[in-house]
């Protein structure tokens, strides 16, 4: 299994994370052989195995709808690396956000 | 091709499909226990969970899910036995985790319907597809302070992990009209079912619209205009007036470059209100690629069609069965029992315990329409605090129904009713209004017949609208005199005299 330098590039890109081009070169042998090391799985025959879409053997885990105490602003905004007390601070973001 | 709007006639058709999503009426988000209150002071619903810390796990809120399947339900979505969460990975600052909680492969319902019928019958009715229904998580919010000139973007995580439904139609709309009645019939269906108070100015119901042009070509190919995505729209009339808007810039578009779907990227259009123009909003870099993978923190869920018997069972009225109960049970139009179902679910049980209390449904409904809906318009407040209930109201239009006094008199009546809070007879008995009976009525028409020779010889000789003349003399003698009643009272006693 080999990925292409785009592929990776591509992912990069996705990820936000700017790569030298020394670095692209040594994240798509990397990443070539985690790939490769994960598609072996291919080998087994699954024809007869139903897609598996949790690895628990759990279903309908549910909770009540009941509030429950938040954290205070002050304690949920102390690990933010800038706020101004009410409000996360972020760098002026335009574009249109992806929600929902 | 359909046309079904052929009321102005345009060379193509226009293709709408829509997305929509709605909060859903819980207390607390998805997958915490934070509150969902609209308006309270920012980051104080936050958690470890919604907050995306470290360590946290999602719990599933039972009844975000119950709602959820009630509205697919509702929509007569089939629903899938076996469902699952993805995360859908992508960085904005308001999504902390870095991806949000929703369905991608499994959703929970899909293939339903709704139809609308548009009740002044200026558009035909439309039976629109729903491709899914699906149950997610909310963002959080960002403020741009473009104002202060300040570089930065605040952020307000109270509505991160809120549950949302997303309603995901087929291209089944063919103008921007339909487009706005459906869209009205969907927000009934999910107010009268509690499923979500659908209030876009809190942003608990928000559209997208997708649209495009199909233009038959002369060699009978059919020629499609790119799709575009309108975002920002904060009422339906403004989802109709973009998508107007939005047709007439794709056929110049179309006219001048003859560009066809395929050829150019889906673009996203943002709808603004003040100036009546979509513009192009910033393209996402590689956004369609959210790498979607299976939310290995929540587990799937199951729903047995014992459960959706239940779901089902606790459903309530949908609009559409209601408005068909007002029109047969009460004798209504059309017309009148969608006027009074668009109030809601409290208008239409006033307008039932005041038609069952004076057992008539169109003088109820005259009553609802007429005065009490054009107070609440003027004064606002909900008909669950108007001060005039159904039974003194009810009170008043029997005394109408007995001649006691006229609708202009029970009008002022009702009036001192909503002022004092009143009933009607002690409203009645606080402005003097003395009922007059009848042979004393009879006697003031004799005198009045006495004093006037001229208007009595003008109705003998068939001119009986001159008996108009009649009344404001009547009303000069007494001011409490039903008009109505001195009227066939003079007529008769001058057809007597003959």
């Amino acid at each position: 299994m080999t990925l292409s330098q785009q592929e990776v590039a591509k992912v990069a890109a996705l990820a936000r994370l700017a790569l030298f081009d020394h670095e692209l070169a040594t994240m798509t042998s990397e990443l070539s052989n985690i790939v490769g090391f994960v598609s072996l799985l291919e080998e087994l025959d699954t024809t007869n195995v139903d897609p598996l879409a949790h690895p628990l053997d759990a279903e309908n885990v549910f909770r009540d709808d009941v509030p429950s105490p938040s954290l205070s602003t002050a304690e949920a905004l102390q690990s933010a690396p800038r706020h101004d007390g009410q409000y996360f601070l972020v760098p002026a973001v335009l574009g249109e956000s992806g929600a929902a | 091709m359909n046309a079904s709007t052929s009321e102005t006639q345009v060379p193509f058709t226009t293709i709408i499909g829509l997305e929509v999503h709605v909060q859903l009426q819980t207390l607390t988000k998805l997958f915490c226990g934070c509150s969902t209150a609209f308006g309270a002071p920012p980051n104080t619903q936050v958690c470890p969970v919604c907050l995306g810390l470290p360590g946290s796990l999602p719990v599933m809120n039972q009844r975000a899910f119950r709602l959820a399947l009630k509205a697919a339900l509702a929509l007569d979505c089939n629903i899938a036995s076996f469902t699952k969460w993805d995360r859908k990975n992508y960085f904005y600052p308001d999504l902390p985790k870095g991806y949000q909680i929703s369905q991608f492969d499994l959703p929970f319902s899909t293939d339903g319907t709704l139809e609308v019928i548009d009740p002044k019958g200026t558009i035909g009715p439309c039976r629109v597809g729903i491709v899914r229904v699906h149950l997610e998580e909310d963002a959080g919010k960002s403020m741009h302070d473009e104002t202060a000139g300040s570089g930065d973007t605040r952020i307000d995580l109270n509505r991160a992990g809120t549950p949302l439904c997303e309603i995901v139609t087929q291209p089944d709309l063919r103008s921007p009209q339909e487009a706005r009645l459906w869209l009205n019939e969907l927000k009934l269906l999910l107010v009268y079912l509690g499923v979500s108070d659908c209030n876009m100015q809190e942003g608990s119901l928000r559209v997208d619209a997708n649209v495009n042009l199909h233009i038959p070509q002369p060699d009978g190919r059919i020629a499609k205009t790119p799709i575009v995505e309108i975002k920002n729209m904060n009422s339906f009339r403004s989802v109709e007036r973009a998508l107007v808007y939005e047709t007439t810039r794709q056929w110049g578009v179309w006219q001048e470059t003859h560009a066809e779907m395929g050829k150019t990227p889906k673009q996203t259009r943002g709808w603004d209100d003040p100036a009546g123009v979509t513009r192009a909003q910033r393209h996402k870099e590689e956004s369609s690629d959210y790498r979607y993978f299976p939310e290995p923190d929540l587990v799937p869920v199951t729903v047995s069609s014992a459960q959706q018997a239940a779901v089902r069972s606790e459903m309530g009225e949908p609009p559409v069965r209601v408005r068909k109960g007002l029109e047969t049970r009460w004798k209504i139009s059309a017309y009148d029992a969608d006027v009074l179902v668009n109030q809601g679910r409290q208008l239409v049980d006033y307008f039932e315990e005041l038609a069952t209390l004076i057992g008539d449904g169109k003088i109820a409904s005259n009553w609802l329409q007429q005065d009490v809906l054009r107070t609440l318009n003027e004064r606002g407040g909900t008909i669950e605090d108007f001060p005039v209930r159904p039974a003194a109201l009810a009170e008043l239009i029997a005394r109408v129904n007995a001649g006691d006094f006229d609708t202009s008199r029970a009008r002022e009546i009702f009036s001192e009713m909503l002022a004092s809070g009143r009933s009607a007879a002690d409203a009645v008995l606080s402005m003097g209004i003395a009922v007059i009976g009848d042979d004393e009525l009879v006697a003031l028409c004799r005198d009045i017949l006495a004093a006037n020779p001229k208007i009595v010889a003008d109705v003998k000789g068939g001119k009986e609208q001159a008996a108009a003349g009649l009344i404001g003399h009547a009303k000069k003698k007494n001011p409490n005199i039903n008009p109505g009643k001195v009227r066939t009272i003079c007529i008769d006693l001058i057809r007597a005299m003959q």
